[in-house]
């Protein structure tokens, strides 16, 4: 007997990440996936953003990585929660793990959650988390071509962070390049330059994190 | 790597599905793999291969459909296929384009008996 399926390869993902999505929802929650390759800057994005918006937004964390809980320390000296959770073997977040994620946190207390993906531009693609936006990290060092490398991450995420801008007069980085890359692929996302050292273009981001909370809220 | 996590999601919609037709033993699989899916059909199979057993779809076999990437020119409308690195309108030659095939990978049918 022959049974039409049609469903997608990952819908028993896709069914935890709609739940997740209940209780974000539920709580008032505005979830943002953070992804980037490994190095592109996201823990120091993080903790930058929290640093400025700590008065203005309760901000949580989940942090995603293969192994130690080296990120969680450096984010929880800053003195919000954060969740630590080592994929192993895995190589990106999966639905199914923000569960026993969230149970450690102070749901009602929380405005902005951020998970900290894997530092992976492939495979954390393929995982609706439950976000309500994906924000994928690009840095100078990593080069101009990343988008046209990993087109399908660039061309899905919502928000495109340019990182270490500090960089720009050492690395022959084109700027301009890279903006006209995403712009082609992907013309909704917004892009952010900014610096995580020098603290530069940091309030613009911060300032859409404090617009899309709020959102939320209301 | 991450198709260990994809067949796990794969296997538990096949048994589910199996279940909900009240079917004993699945037989055959029709996976649709596209390009830009981020999957890979190899590793798939090598990951179904040890996940299947000791379930109803243990001596079921995966058939592979493999779909091309297909892109299409914001500005002009042209369809394509992706063939340098850079991806361009091979007729405009701009860099609007747009993923309209070969990014999905999704269970297209299967077979079971009852």
């Amino acid at each position: 007997m022959k049974i039409q399926v049609l469903k997608a390869v990952t819908s028993a993902n896709d069914a935890i990440a709609a739940k997740n999505r209940q209780i974000f929802n539920r709580n008032k929650i505005f979830v943002i996936n953070m992804m980037s390759s490994p190095g592109a800057g996201k823990t120091s994005l993080i903790i930058q953003s929290i640093k400025k918006l700590k008065k203005k937004l309760r901000i949580a964390v989940i942090e995603g990585d293969v192994a130690s809980k080296i990120d969680a320390e450096r984010i929880g000296k800053t003195g919000i929660p954060v969740v630590q959770i080592n994929v192993g073997g895995s190589c990106s977040l999966e639905a199914h793990m923000i569960g026993p994620a969230l149970d450690k946190l102070p749901l009602d207390k929380i405005d902005v959650l951020i998970i900290e993906n894997v530092g992976n531009l492939i495979c954390p693609a393929e995982f609706d988390l439950g976000e309500h936006k994906k924000v994928v990290v690009a840095s100078l060092p990593e080069g101009d071509d990343k988008p046209s490398k990993y087109p399908v991450i660039f061309s899905e995420a919502d928000v495109i962070i340019i990182n270490k801008l500090d960089l720009e007069s050492v690395l022959d980085f084109d700027i301009v390049n890279f903006r006209k890359r995403i712009e082609g692929l992907n013309p909704d996302a917004e892009i952010f330059e900014l610096s995580c050292t020098t603290g530069d273009g940091i309030n613009e981001w911060c300032n859409w994190l404090i617009k899309e909370a709020r959102k939320k809220r209301s | 790597m991450h198709e260990l996590a994809i067949t796990q999601n794969l296997l538990a919609t096949v048994l589910k599905e199996a279940k909900a037709a009240h079917a004993e033993k699945v037989t055959t699989i029709v996976l649709v793999v596209g390009e830009l899916s981020g999957a890979v059909s190899d590793c798939i199979q090598f990951y179904f291969d040890v996940l299947k057993k000791g379930t109803i779809a243990e001596t079921a076999t995966i058939e592979f459909k493999a779909v091309a990437a297909q892109l299409k020119c914001r500005d002009c409308g042209l369809k394509f296929k992706p063939e340098n690195e850079i991806w361009s309108c091979p007729e405009c030659h701009k860099q609007n384009i747009e993923i309209v095939g070969g990014r999905d990978c999704f269970i297209e049918s299967m077979e079971v008996e009852p």
